[in-house]
């Protein structure tokens, strides 16, 4: 921005000319609020799991049902996805496209692992008759744990599309505002995983 | 605002804008940073499932305690050390989205759980034969 310009707009000024400095902030600070709209779906969806979550309809308890060292593993992917996107972060503040890309691929694998480990829990659990449909509890389980595992794999499909992005244009600004934004998002999962794991797996086996 | 309070934010801006700016933005990791939180979260995350899983505590109440107050520790954690939060990133307002979202989540879990409780204590009473006889 010219000094020209700026003294010609002294006389009128009709509209702020002041976001013309924060050219990606605003992007961050937008993804974020986006993020706080995506937490109070999983609030909602906690507190029904809350109020839902002993109505066993005379079927199966958590105790009978979770398998909690698997949560352990599964808990471990996902803590470990999220140091490895830390690490590609700071690979791209250093500039390294390649070593950027393949810590966005380990972080990848980490979160297809996590997403296959669901995927069998979910599928030993409507094998043994625990589906959806038994009790309300097994509804708003599903619920809660379904869209955070469909978040995960909407956060693995940007990882890939990003991926491209960057091997194709290397770590441009838009890139690199686009990592940004999906580094949130895949902090952001993990937090809400916190959330589930003590919430719904531990405090259900507890009783 | 003057424009000879502007030009040198202009100025500072076109300086850092390309070689990516510090000065606004989510902040940054350093490696140590990232190390120490996914230690601390290891450590927070390992203390509940061994709690749980080894039934090392006699009191259910004492170690759902722990639970949830190890939980909301390891969320802090991620926050500042993987989310990088702080009162001073965007000038502040992430915070601020931050706090009204956990004021929101916190009225919506309460809230919830509370009326539900009641409505539920104050239901009528049900019999097996009633139960069965439910649409």
């Amino acid at each position: 921005m010219s000094e020209t310009t700026i003294n010609e707009q002294e006389e009128r000024q009709f509209y702020l000319t002041e976001e013309e400095h924060h050219p990606e902030g605003s992007t961050l600070l937008g993804f974020w609020l986006y993020l706080m709209s995506d937490c109070l779906i999983f609030a909602v969806l906690f507190a029904t799991h809350g109020v839902l979550g002993r109505s066993y309809a005379a079927g199966p308890s958590p105790a009978d049902l979770f398998d909690l060292p698997l949560v352990a593993i599964n808990t471990a992917m996902l803590l470990f996805s999220s140091i490895t996107y830390g690490f590609a972060m700071l690979e791209m503040e250093k500039n390294r496209k390649g070593a950027t890309l393949a810590w966005l691929a380990i972080t990848g694998l980490f979160g297809l692992a996590f997403l296959a480990i669901e995927l069998y829990e979910f599928y030993h659990l409507i094998h043994e008759g625990a589906g959806p449909m038994r009790s309300a509890f097994l509804s708003s389980f599903f619920t809660l744990v379904g869209t955070h595992g469909l978040h995960v794999t909407f956060g693995i499909i940007w990882l890939v599309t990003l991926m491209v992005q960057v091997s194709m244009h290397g770590l441009i600004e838009e890139n690199r505002r686009r990592l940004m934004c999906l580094s949130m998002f895949w902090h952001f999962l993990d937090v809400i995983w916190i959330g589930v794991f003590s919430f719904v797996y531990l405090m259900g086996v507890l009783g | 605002m003057t424009p000879q309070t502007h030009a040198p934010v202009h100025e500072d801006a076109a300086a850092t804008h390309h070689g990516h700016s510090h000065g606004h933005g989510a902040g940054h990791g350093t490696f140590k940073g990232y190390v120490t939180g996914f230690v601390l979260a290891a450590i927070l995350t390992a203390i509940p499932f061994w709690l749980v899983m080894g039934d090392v505590l006699e009191s259910k109440l004492l170690t759902a305690f722990f639970i949830m107050g190890l939980g909301v520790v390891q969320i802090v954690v991620h926050m500042v050390c993987f989310l990088h939060m702080n009162p001073r990133s965007e000038g502040g307002w992430t915070m601020m989205a931050l706090i009204f979202t956990l004021v929101l989540v916190a009225i919506t879990l309460a809230g919830s759980l509370w009326v539900m409780h009641h409505l539920n204590t104050n239901m009528m009473p049900m019999s097996p034969e009633m139960m069965k006889n439910m649409p």
